[in-house]
């Protein structure tokens, strides 16, 4: 048994510090970890699925499966980086066996379905924002959630897409050409 | 118009503006849960690391056994009221959470939380009025673990197996208190009744999807349909449908079995399996482009009913004959593709396939996911070193990047294409389908258009785990191709040497089968297999309906059992009210309609022949052919085969395996053996 060091001893330890530890055994270093974690996983599954309901089921996953995968976390890269890349990892099993079941019905596609009319100005821009991620095709969505919704760097975005850099800059590029074609759409409207 | 820029800032500020606040009740218990698993998997952490991955899955799965065994009554309720605790939260804090995106009143029944929802809408009347007091211990106690941790909860959490004691410490002061006590006693029945169940459910899913071996084995997804119906022939004598030349689904069955396990009975598609061997039907003679042999013989599985055998045979044009063949090769190479049966299998394929054109053939190679584009313009055949250097450079890897592979292998098919020339598209895959196009009706609708302007697609299959069975076969029947499986060198040696010119020489379209039984000679019928490929009725006429196709040399069967009227073997009993079918004379069976196109042509031409009694000579071939759509009803379970075995099987196909030049039918044998050891275990 591992010697317990009292979380409140470890406020100011690193993430990959805690997650070396997590996957070395210690349950409070783990604790402390998903803590730490959880409001920013959820936020993140919910702009990449664009529906609570699937943002909680996929939170859960990855909750409920952090401890096993941890074991293959070896401090190579960033915690924060490890866990967006399991999130997406996770977001996109999840997408690909809702696709085979129900022809790619994935959240944003289903706000439609979801959403509550509550006041008119909020659900424009929601309308806006459901419409605008819809159009785009589910990589550009995940970059988007990374790049705007995580504010990530595009070096670090795409260390956690495992594609290039320049793959990122070129998806980015490829998400404002979608919304100046929507934005033209709604000027001719 | 507004700046680009603006439109960036746009999506950021509207995206961090609907997403919401966690809930705080699945918070807490998703953080329950991932702490419970983190103690779960370290009592078997030892055993794991010692060995294979395969035990660490077992020992996890111990584990959660164990963890919901022990979850006792008085668990369970010291957990209920916790959770009912956070509910009430909820309940509070829901006003300021609604904004924007308040979750809908109804959960789908999929979380947990539907008892959490539950218990708050019980709760509520009870408790409205101890929310104040209640509200500010609780929200302290909760907040805290987000980011900062008190020094209680820190000593409580710091033992990952008292998490009950520290959900015991949360919970004790503020909710032991009377109001809410007394309610929790009912709840603690529905927490202790329904979330075991649910959480089982979630944790099964959660083995499959995150720990276990082959966690891509769930992605796997096949198309098919219940088993054709019996039709009464009174009530319903028209049975139309469309031909199917795949043979993916007896690869797949094959991969199956070989590796130790019986298949999916979604996978087995009975007819692919007939229609995977090569029969020698009698050909066409003349102009036609394929004969149809109609053969009646006694149905193997069943003495009361009579197998109505359609054999059709398409021609072999002359190889010297066939025009320039204009190949664009669309190949996966994301990272799942880096396994021996996947890429490697493949560029071995693809070098057997290379032995089989003429100089004047040409080949480009496009690949999506990965490294992208073009890796080979269109190089004529006879330049095979290039092509081989080409192909032997591919690698597998990066995560998917599917940037338009498909459009571009469209294009550079349509470039190398003269007027009149076959284009021809081969994706070749392990399931991965990001190819550009991301909604499957514009994928389906690009595809026709495609197929319309003479670029055909053909799908090969390459690798288990994420095999995306059901689109493979959805694209193949759009694009005018095959869809086939490949396995082993073996099958790519059949699919892309042996029957290559059957897989790219299409010489009769849109070919439709339609059987209109006689009511006053047949009881009962129906069709075996062909689920995936029934059509309507009216459909038959309509030539914009689209159908199989025949390729150059190809054979296609259909199997009927039908049950003569009189037969002990009739399933239905006749009606009391409904007139007596009438006796009309005819002692004709059936009537067997064809229609096909010719290629390039929109008009249908139309076969008509009427199916006798006693018809047709039974040859090994059709043996052999019942024999393996027997088989392939054991592997569906299908209830019309009666008390008929696999032993069965084995026999009527070891005796009908004629000369086998191939080996094809003897590997069947071998298939039906293994599967009727694993069926008896």
């Amino acid at each position: 048994m591992p010697c317990v060091i009292p979380n409140v001893m470890r406020m100011k330890t690193s993430d990959e510090a805690l997650a070396i530890a997590a996957a070395g055994g210690d349950s409070s270093a783990f604790s402390l970890l998903v803590e730490r974690h959880y409001d920013r996983l959820f936020g993140f599954a919910f702009r990449l699925t664009g529906s609570r309901v699937d943002a909680e089921d996929l939170t859960q996953d990855i909750c409920a499966a952090l401890p096993a995968k941890l074991n293959g976390f070896r401090g190579a890269a960033r915690f924060t980086t490890w866990l967006y890349r399991v999130t997406v990892n996770a977001a996109h099993d999840r997408r690909r066996r809702m696709a085979s079941h129900a022809r790619a019905a994935d959240g944003w596609g289903n706000w439609e379905v979801n959403r509550r009319a509550e006041n008119r100005e909020t659900q424009q821009d929601i309308d806006w924002l459901t419409q605008t991620m819809t159009t785009l095709p589910p990589d550009l969505r995940d970059t988007v959630a990374l790049i705007l919704g995580e504010e990530l760097s595009q070096s670090d975005a795409a260390d956690v897409l495992g594609i290039s850099e320049g793959t990122v800059a070129w998806r980015m590029s490829e998400v404002k050409k979608y919304l100046r074609r929507i934005h033209e759409k709604e000027a001719q409207s | 118009m507004t700046d680009k820029f603006d439109d960036l800032d746009a999506l950021k500020a509207a995206l961090r503006a609907a997403t919401p606040a966690p809930d705080p009740a699945k918070k807490a218990a998703n953080l329950r849960m991932a702490k419970e698993n983190f103690a779960r998997a370290q009592e078997s952490t030892d055993a794991a690391r010692l060995t294979s991955d395969h035990p660490e899955t077992k020992g996890f799965m111990r584990g959660v056994m164990s963890m919901l065994k022990s979850i006792s009554m008085k668990g369970a309720l010291t957990a209920t009221t916790s959770l009912a605790a956070i509910g009430l939260i909820v309940l509070v804090l829901a006003p300021e959470n609604k904004g924007l995106l308040t979750p809908p009143a109804t959960f789908e029944p999929v979380v947990s939380t539907d008892q959490d929802t539950s218990q708050r809408a019980q709760a509520e009347p009870v408790v409205e009025q101890e929310i104040a007091a209640v509200e500010e211990d609780v929200s302290k106690e909760l907040q805290a673990p987000s980011s900062t941790s008190t020094p209680s909860q820190t000593q409580s959490l710091s033992d990952s197996t008292s998490n009950s004691a520290a959900l015991d410490i949360f919970v004790e002061e503020p909710f032991m208190s009377e109001p809410v006590a007394r309610e929790s006693a009912p709840m603690g029945g529905l927490f202790a009744a329904a979330p075991l169940a649910t959480r089982e459910r979630r944790v099964e899913g959660f083995v499959a999807d995150a720990i276990a071996p082959q966690p891509e084995e769930n992605t796997e997804a096949f198309s098919n349909e219940e088993t054709s119906p019996l039709q009464i022939t009174s009530e319903n004598p028209v049975s139309t449908f469309s031909i199917d030349v795949d043979t993916a689904s007896y690869s797949v069955v094959r991969s199956s079995l070989m590796n130790g396990y019986l298949p999916d009975p979604d996978s087995v598609r009975v007819e692919e399996m007939v229609n995977y061997f090569p029969y020698a039907y009698a050909g066409p003679e003349g102009d036609v482009p394929f004969n149809q042999t109609v053969t009646v013989l006694p149905t193997p599985w069943n003495e009361g009913t009579k197998l109505v055998h359609i054999g059709i045979q398409g021609q072999l044009p002359e190889a010297e004959e066939r025009p320039p063949l204009n190949l664009v090769f669309l190949i996966d190479t994301s990272g799942s593709m880096n396994q021996p049966d996947k890429l490697p299998l493949l560029i071995q394929s693809f070098r057997l396939m290379l032995t089989e054109l003429r100089p004047e053939d040409q080949v480009a190679i496009v690949t999506y996911a990965g490294s992208a584009g073009q890796v080979l313009e269109p190089t004529p055949a006879s330049e095979r070193a290039t092509i081989m250097e080409a192909l032997n450079n591919l690698s597998a890897g990066g995560s998917t990047a599917g940037q338009a592979g498909l459009q571009q292998a469209y294009a550079v098919a349509e470039g190398m294409s003269k007027d009149g020339e076959i284009g021809r598209v081969i994706l070749a895959t392990d399931g991965d389908f990001n190819v550009g196009i991301y909604d499957p009706d514009e994928l389906k609708t690009y595809i026709e258009g495609k197929r319309d302007s003479g670029t055909y697609l053909s799908v090969l299959g390459f690798g288990r785990g994420n095999l995306d069975d059901a689109t493979m076969q959805a694209l193949a029947q759009n694009g005018n191709g095959q869809a086939a499986y490949i396995d082993t060198l073996s099958e790519a040696q059949k699919v892309m040497v042996d029957q290559l010119s059957g897989a790219l020489f299409p010489i009769a379209n849109d070919v439709k089968i339609q059987v209109e039984f006689n009511p006053a000679q047949i009881a009962e019928y129906r069709l075996i297999g062909y689920e995936t490929r029934a059509l309507r009725r009216e459909d038959f006429n309509n030539d914009a309906v689209d159908a199989g196709e025949i390729g150059a040399g190809h054979s296609v069967t259909a199997i009927y059992e039908v049950t003569p009227v009189g037969s002990d073997a009739v399933l239905t009993d006749a009606l009391r009210y409904a007139p007596e079918p009438e006796t009309n004379g005819s002692a004709e069976l059936g009537f067997l309609k064809l229609r096909y196109k010719t290629p390039g042509e929109d008009v249908s031409h139309l076969i008509e022949t009427p199916i006798q009694q006693d018809l047709g000579i039974v040859s090994e071939d059709i043996l052999f052919a019942s024999a393996i759509a027997g088989f392939g009803q054991l592997l569906r379970n299908s209830t019309y085969i009666g008390d008929w075995t696999y032993t069965d099987a084995i026999a009527l196909a070891s005796d009908a395996r004629g000369d086998d030049s191939f080996g094809y039918r003897s590997e069947a044998v071998t298939l039906m053996r293994l599967a009727e050891t694993l069926s008896s275990k």
